[in-house]
C-alpha cells in the first residue's frame, strides 16, 4: 500500500539536510516495525518519496512523504507506531491512504510558500520588496547558468511585525523540477544575508490539489 | 562570568548557519537524555576530544552515558570539539565549550571525563579545556573547577598527559566510574580541600593521580623511578577489568546527520589471545572474555528497536576466534532475514573458516572484505607472531574473489626496524599474487585495496624496546610499494612519515613530553589524527623550545633493564613475559594462541580472585587451580 503524510521539521531537525532526512524516515519505519518496502536488486532502497527537497537550515510546517508498506494495513495500525517513532523535531500532521498508482509526489508539486523572518532589523525592507515586485526582470546566474528569477516569484508581500518585533516577508516560489526558485537567492537579491534570516516552508502547493496547514 | 545555556542558545541561532553542517553542535537527537540539571547531585560531562562525526561511534562513552544515567543522583552529557570554523566562531562570539544535552558550559560540571583512545588526541584535549575556561593544569584548578579525568587506551602510558589531568582511569571503566561518582559525592558533602578528593581518589583502585608521583630522571634521560608521595596512593596501579562483561548498551543516541560507522555496536568478546607482538590492544585489555550468543541477540533486538539503525557491527580484536561466531552469524542471518539488515563482521582471520562466515551475510558483498596479514615473509611474521602462509591468503583470496565479492582489502604494517628491503618487497609481490588470483577468478572486475601502516613501538607490548624506523628508512620503503604496486586494479594508501613520527614520540613518552604537547597546542597544533590539519612544524617547534631531542624516543634502542616511564601503570602482564617475547621475537621465534597453551603472561595471578569467582567459560584463560591462601586459624 502507499500512505502519505505531512509533517512539520523544526528544533533538532533544523540542521538536517534532504538525504539525512530520508535517512530519518527509513529509521522511524524500521522502528515502527510496519512493513516498509524495499525497491528490488543488489542494493534495495527503502522506498521513500520526499515532496520537495528542503534546504538545510529550514524549517517547515508542511513537509509530504510517500512511503510505500508490503502489507495493506489499517490506518489506525498505522498513526501509533510511527507517531512512537518519531525523533524529536518531527511531527506527523495527516496521514492518508494514496492511491498505488497515483503520480509521482516530486512532480506534483508546484510552488512553495515561505515565510522569512528577518533577525536583524531591514529600515527599508519595503522599498527592497518594491524592487522586486516592479522589476520585469532579475537575471542571476546559478551555476553558470542564467536564469531570470523573477519569473520564479509567484507572489510577495510583507508580513506583520512578530511576537518577537521582527519583521518578515510571506513569499510564493516556483517548486517545479526544471524552474525553482530559491529563498536565499531571493534574499540575495533583496540584499540580505542568509545567516541574519529564518526561513519556513509554509505551504507546499500541489498540481492536483491544495495542501495546506 | 559563564555564559548561560539560554545565552549559548541565542548566540549560537546566528552562528550555526555559518559553519558546516551544524547538526553536529546542536544535540536533541533520539535517545539523548537530559535530566533536570538543578535537581541532579553530580553532572558528569563525557567527552570525546574529536568532532561529533568520529565521536558518535565511541562505544566506550555510549557504555558510560548508559551506566551514568541510569543513577538517579548523576547526570551524563555529551561533549566534543568543534570542528575549526566552528571553533572560531565561537571564541570570536564568547561561546565556551558546551555539553550537546542541555548546553550548559563545560566548566558547569561536577567531574569532566575525557576518553583518550590515541595520542593524536592529546592537543585536541588541551584545546577543549581552554574552550571551555577550565585551568589547563591539573595544579591550577581550584574547588570550583570540575574534576577532570582521563580512560581510554592511550591513559595505558598517561605520562604526557600528566600535568593536565587529576586523575586517570586505567582500564575498564564500568565499575571503577561508579566508585569515582561515589567518592566525589562524599567528598563534596564534606567541604574538604580539593587536594582531599585526589589523595581520596589516588588509592582506587584503577586510579591514577599523577600529582601524588614523582618521576626521577638519571643524566642519560631515562628514568630512574617513580615514587608515590603518598602513602595511600596505588602502586603499581593495577588496570581494572569487569570479571565478566555486564549487559551491554542498547539505547543508543541516533545521530541526524552521517556519521562514521553509523549502526548499532555490538561488543561480542573483549580481550585477544593471539599475542601479536606489536598490538597494544591485544596486550592491555587480556583476558578474553565473551558474552554469550543468547545475550548478544537479545542486545541487538533491543538496540534495533530503540534505534531503527539498518546496520550492526560486531566487535571484537579477532571475531574468528569467538567461540560461538558461527552459531551467533548464524542465528543473526535467521533471525533478520528479509529485513535488509547489514552485517559488519571485522577483524576475521585470514582462514576459509572466515569466508565461510562472510558467506553468510548475504548483503555484505558488495563492500570490501578485508584481511590484515601485516607482513608477507615468514622472516616478519615470526618476528611480529602473525603466523601465516602465503599460500593460506592466496587461497583465502581465491575463495573471496570466486564467492561474490570483487574487492579485498589487505592490510600490512612496516618499520620494524628488523626489516628489511626484502620482506617490502615481499609485500608488493604478495599484493600481485592476491590481485592475480582475482583476475583469474573475475577477471578486470577484480580490485585490490593495500593499506601500509607503519609501525610504531607500542608501550606494555615485547616491542616497548625496540627503535622506530626513520623518516627515510621509512620514506624508501614506501617508494618501493608505490613503485611496485602502480597498478590500475590496485589502490595503495600509506601514512605519513611525520604522523607516524608524532605517534610514536607520544606513544613511549614521559613526564617532559607534557610540556611539548602544551607548546605544540600553544604553537596552534590541533586535530593532529587529520591529514589535513596535521602541524608538524607545531610540534618540531615544541621540541626545539623545550630542548628535547626528539629522537630520544623513537630511536634508541633501550637496554633490557631501562625503567620505562609507563612501568608504574600495570596492564597484569608481567614485564617479565613481555621481555621474554621480546628475546623471543629476536629469535625468530613464535608463540601460539594462548587459548591453546597458557604462557603465564601474568593475568591469572594477579586477577586470581576474579577468576575464582568467574570460573570456567567465562574467560579464556585456563582456570586458577590453586585455592586461596586460607589463614591457620580457620583450618579445622
Amino acid at each position: 500500500m502507499r500512505i502519505r503524510l505531512t509533517f512539520s521539521k523544526k528544533g533538532a531537525m533544523q540542521y538536517v539536510g534532504h538525504l539525512d532526512l530520508h535517512r530519518s524516515w527509513e529509521r522511524i519505519f524500521r522502528r515502527s516495525g510496519l512493513p516498509l518496502a524495499y525497491s528490488q536488486g543488489f542494493h534495495p532502497q527503502p522506498r521513500l518519496n520526499l515532496a520537495c527537497a528542503l534546504p538545510l537550515g529550514f524549517t517547515s510546517q508542511c513537509e509530504i512523504l510517500d512511503a510505500w508498506l508490503e502489507q495493506d494495513l489499517p490506518i489506525d495500525q498505522i498513526q501509533e507506531p510511527v507517531s512512537s517513532a518519531l525523533p524529536p523535531g518531527l511531527e506527523v500532521h495527516s496521514l492518508e491512504i494514496i492511491d498505488l498508482h497515483a503520480t509521482a509526489l516530486q512532480t506534483q508539486v508546484t510552488s512553495a510558500v515561505y515565510l522569512i523572518t528577518f533577525l536583524d532589523e531591514i529600515p527599508d525592507l519595503d522599498d527592497r520588496v518594491q524592487r522586486i515586485i516592479s522589476a520585469d526582470h532579475l537575471p542571476r546566474l546559478r551555476r553558470n547558468k542564467p536564469y531570470d528569477l523573477r519569473s520564479l516569484i509567484e507572489g510577495i508581500s510583507l508580513l506583520a511585525q512578530n511576537e518577537s518585533g521582527k519583521c518578515g516577508i510571506s513569499v510564493q516560489l516556483a517548486a517545479r523540477e526544471a524552474a525553482t526558485g530559491r529563498p536565499e537567492e531571493l534574499l540575495d537579491e533583496l540584499g540580505i544575508k542568509f545567516e541574519a534570516t529564518h526561513v519556513h516552508r509554509e505551504k507546499l502547493i500541489l498540481a492536483s490539489s491544495w495542501l495546506s496547514n | 562570568m559563564v555564559l548561560s545555556p539560554t545565552d549559548i542558545k541565542f548566540k549560537l541561532e546566528r552562528i550555526l548557519p555559518t559553519v558546516q553542517k551544524p547538526a553536529r553542535y546542536i544535540g536533541g537527537e533520539l535517545n539523548q537524555i537530559v535530566k533536570n540539571w538543578d535537581s541532579i547531585e553530580t553532572r558528569v560531562a563525557l567527552v570525546f576530544p574529536d568532532i561529533y562525526d568520529i565521536a558518535m561511534s565511541n562505544l566506550g562513552l555510549a557504555i558510560l552515558y548508559e551506566l551514568i544515567n541510569d543513577r538517579p543522583d548523576a547526570l551524563a552529557e555529551r561533549v566534543y570539539t568543534p570542528w575549526i570554523d566552528m571553533e572560531s566562531a565561537m571564541r570570536s562570539a564568547g561561546i565556551p565549550l558546551y555539553s550537546l544535552e542541555s548546553k550548559q558550559p563545560l566548566s558547569a560540571f561536577d567531574i569532566v571525563g575525557f576518553t583518550l583512545p590515541y595520542e593524536t588526541l592529546f592537543t585536541n584535549t588541551l584545546n577543549a579545556l581552554d574552550l571551555a575556561g577550565i585551568p589547563l593544569l591539573s595544579a591550577e584548578r581550584h574547588e570550583t573547577d570540575p574534576l577532570v579525568i582521563a580512560g581510554g587506551h592511550a591513559t595505558f602510558n598517561p605520562e604526557p598527559m600528566y600535568s593536565f589531568m587529576d586523575a586517570f582511569v586505567i582500564g575498564e571503566g564500568e565499575q571503577v566510574i561508579q566508585e569515582i561518582i561515589d567518592a566525589y559525592q562524599m567528598w563534596k558533602r564534606s567541604s574538604l580541600s580539593r587536594q582531599h578528593l585526589l589523595i581520596g581518589l589516588s588509592s582506587l583502585p584503577g586510579v591514577y593521580v599523577p600529582s601524588l608521583y614523582h618521576a626521577y630522571y638519571k643524566p642519560d634521560g631515562t628514568v630512574d623511578h617513580i615514587e608515590k608521595l603518598v602513602g595511600q596512593a596505588n602502586f603499581p596501579v593495577l588496570k581494572r577489568i569487569v570479571p565478566h562483561l555486564p549487559p551491554p548498551p542498547t539505547r543508543f543516541i541516533v545521530p541526524n546527520i552521517e556519521t562514521v560507522h553509523n549502526r548499532v555496536p555490538i561488543e561480542i568478546m573483549r580481550g585477544c589471545t593471539r599475542g601479536c607482538r606489536f598490538c597494544h590492544a591485544g596486550m592491555v585489555s587480556r583476558p578474553v572474555r565473551e558474552r554469550s550468543v543468547s545475550e548478544i541477540i537479545q542486545a541487538i533486538d533491543v538496540a534495533l528497536k530503540h534505534t531503527g539503525f539498518e546496520e550492526i557491527g560486531l566487535l571484537s580484536l579477532s571475531s574468528s576466534d569467538y567461540t560461538h561466531i558461527s552459531e551467533l552469524i548464524q542465528a543473526i542471518t535467521d533471525k533478520y532475514h528479509g529485513q535488509h539488515l547489514g552485517i559488519s563482521l571485522p577483524s576475521l582471520r585470514i582462514a576459509s573458516f572466515s569466508v565461510d562466515l562472510m558467506d553468510l551475510l548475504k548483503d555484505s558483498r558488495h563492500g570490501g572484505f578485508t584481511l590484515a596479514p601485516e607482513a608477507a615473509t615468514e622472516h616478519m611474521r615470526n618476528i611480529i607472531n602473525k603466523p601465516l602462509s602465503n599460500e593460506q591468503l592466496l587461497e583465502t583470496a581465491c575463495q573471496i574473489y570466486s564467492r561474490g565479492w570483487t574487492t579485498i582489502k589487505l592490510y600490512f604494517m612496516i618499520g620494524h626496524p628488523a626489516e628489511t628491503l626484502e620482506d617490502v618487497k615481499a609485500i608488493a609481490d604478495l599484493c600481485k599474487a592476491v590481485l592475480s588470483e582475482g583476475h583469474k577468478a573475475i577477471g578486470h572486475r577484480a580490485k585490490l585495496n593495500v593499506g601500509v601502516s607503519t609501525f610504531i613501538p607500542k608501550p606494555h607490548t615485547p616491542f616497548q624496546w625496540v627503535s622506530c624506523d626513520s623518516v627515510e628508512q621509512i620514506q624508501s620503503k614506501q617508494t618501493l610499494l608505490k613503485h611496485e604496486l602502480r597498478h590500475r586494479d590496485i589502490k595503495l594508501t600509506w601514512t605519513n612519515p611525520e604522523v607516524t613520527l608524532l605517534e610514536a614520540w607520544l606513544s613511549r613518552g614521559d613526564r617532559h613530553m607534557a610540556d611539548v604537547v602544551y607548546k605544540a597546542w600553544k604553537n596552534g597544533a590541533r586535530f593532529d589524527a587529520w591529514q589535513d590539519q596535521f602541524n608538524f612544524d607545531a610540534w618540531m617547534a615544541a621540541f626545539d623550545a623545550t630542548h628535547l631531542d626528539p629522537s630520544f624516543y623513537t630511536h634508541r634502542t633501550r637496554s633490557l633493564d631501562e625503567v620505562f616511564p609507563w612501568d608504574h601503570i600495570s596492564t597484569g602482564v608481567r614485564k617479565k613475559f613481555l621481555l621474554k617475547d621480546f628475546q623471543l621475537s629476536q629469535e625468530f621465534q613464535t608463540r601460539m594462541d594462548c587459548r591453546l597453551n597458557c604462557f603465564a603472561c601474568g593475568i591469572l595471578p594477579t586477577f586470581a580472585g576474579l577468576r575464582r569467582e568467574n570460573p570456567g567459560d567465562s574467560w579464556s584463560c585456563p582456570d586458577v587451580k590453586s585455592p586461596p591462601k586460607v589463614k591457620v586459624a580457620e583450618v579445622s
